[in-house]
């Protein structure tokens, strides 16, 4: 991880090369919408780049940015509730199709319908979790991130973030019972 | 990631019996986990490396606003003009009705005022008709001196 004055020596656009892949998949696997996490991510750099003098260094470039998409990710949400009178509806991908992402590998066919069959119910899962649970359960179990950086990206206590992360889990393996 | 980031047993759907089954049960969500990681990173990469059709998909959204934007005024517009209309309508209306009432209420004066001339007129002709002048007896007895 780069020290606080690596980060700050950093130019922008380094970060925006570095980071925006990440930020984009946080984003994509939080709304399963391409479009939408475009958006976001294009939103979340510039809000990033407009307060790039302000950035102390406390935290990570990364932990900063995925602050910055957790909060514009609420926001939208919050927004889309408040307009009621908007479609209800999204652009979403149903949960197959998020499927579909599965590297063969060396699996055979029968291995390869059995494991996409499982991520669908991973998906559909995390489609049930909460706001939190399902941030949570994607920067821990995608982004791999430590507790201590969900901490600090989320604005949680270390403690809050594994009982978020255990009830997520909990949810996941309810799913993957149920339907075996 | 070691097991125990699978977070609390309490909180499993289904409490294993056995140690080895546990740890079946936990390899096995390992795995899926596993892949759904690797799912959602084929998918964003996928995504990053698409060719993005930015000049067909924004008009697209503009327009749908704008639409939206011009049925909102238009029906806001029609809404205000037609109660607007509406209240005009209403008062025309009454106003109508109130120079009706009076030029009602006129006419029923105007006769009545006719009548009670008509009235007069007849009773005044009918009281010359039956009560003498007040000059007539003098007039007759002037009348008698000179025939006498």
């Amino acid at each position: 991880m780069a020290t606080a004055e690596e980060v700050a020596a950093q130019d922008f656009s380094t970060i925006v090369q570095t980071h925006r892949p990440q930020i984009f998949r946080f984003l994509l696997a939080s709304t399963r919408d391409l479009d939408l996490a475009e958006t976001l991510t294009q939103e979340c750099f510039l809000k990033a780049h407009r307060n790039w003098s302000g950035f102390r260094g406390d935290s990570s470039a990364m932990t900063w940015l995925m602050r910055i998409a957790i909060n514009l990710q609420k926001d939208h949400w919050r927004n889309r509730r408040m307009q009621f009178w908007r479609l209800t509806q999204t652009n979403s991908v149903d949960l197959d199709e998020a499927s579909e992402w599965l590297s063969s590998g060396e699996r055979s066919a029968e291995q390869k319908m059995l494991a996409k069959e499982q991520v669908g119910r991973v998906w559909q899962a995390v489609k049930g979790l909460s706001e939190r649970q399902r941030t949570v359960f994607l920067l821990r179990y995608v982004e791999e991130q430590e507790l201590s950086e969900i901490a600090r990206a989320t604005g949680l206590s270390e403690g809050t973030v594994k009982a978020h992360l255990s009830r997520a889990l909990a949810k996941v393996r309810a799913e993957m019972g149920r339907k075996q | 990631m070691s097991t125990k980031d699978f977070g609390d047993r309490e909180n499993a759907f289904d409490q294993p019996t056995g140690g080895t089954e546990l740890e079946v049960q936990e390899a096995a969500l390992k795995q899926v986990l596993a892949d759904f990681r690797s799912s959602v990173h084929a998918w964003s990469d996928s995504a990053l490396s698409r060719p993005r059709p930015v000049s067909s998909a924004a008009p697209h959204r503009i327009w749908r606003r704008a639409l939206g934007w011009a049925l909102g005024c238009v029906l806001v517009v029609g809404g205000v003009s037609g109660g607007i209309y509406e209240r005009h309508h209403q008062q025309q209306m009454a106003r109508i009705a109130a120079a009706r009432q009076v030029q009602q209420q006129r006419l029923v004066a105007e006769q009545h005022a006719r009548e009670e001339e008509d009235l007069l007129a007849k009773v005044d002709s009918d009281v010359s008709r039956e009560v003498p002048s007040a000059m007539e007896p003098l007039a007759r007895l002037m009348a008698e001196d000179e025939t006498r």
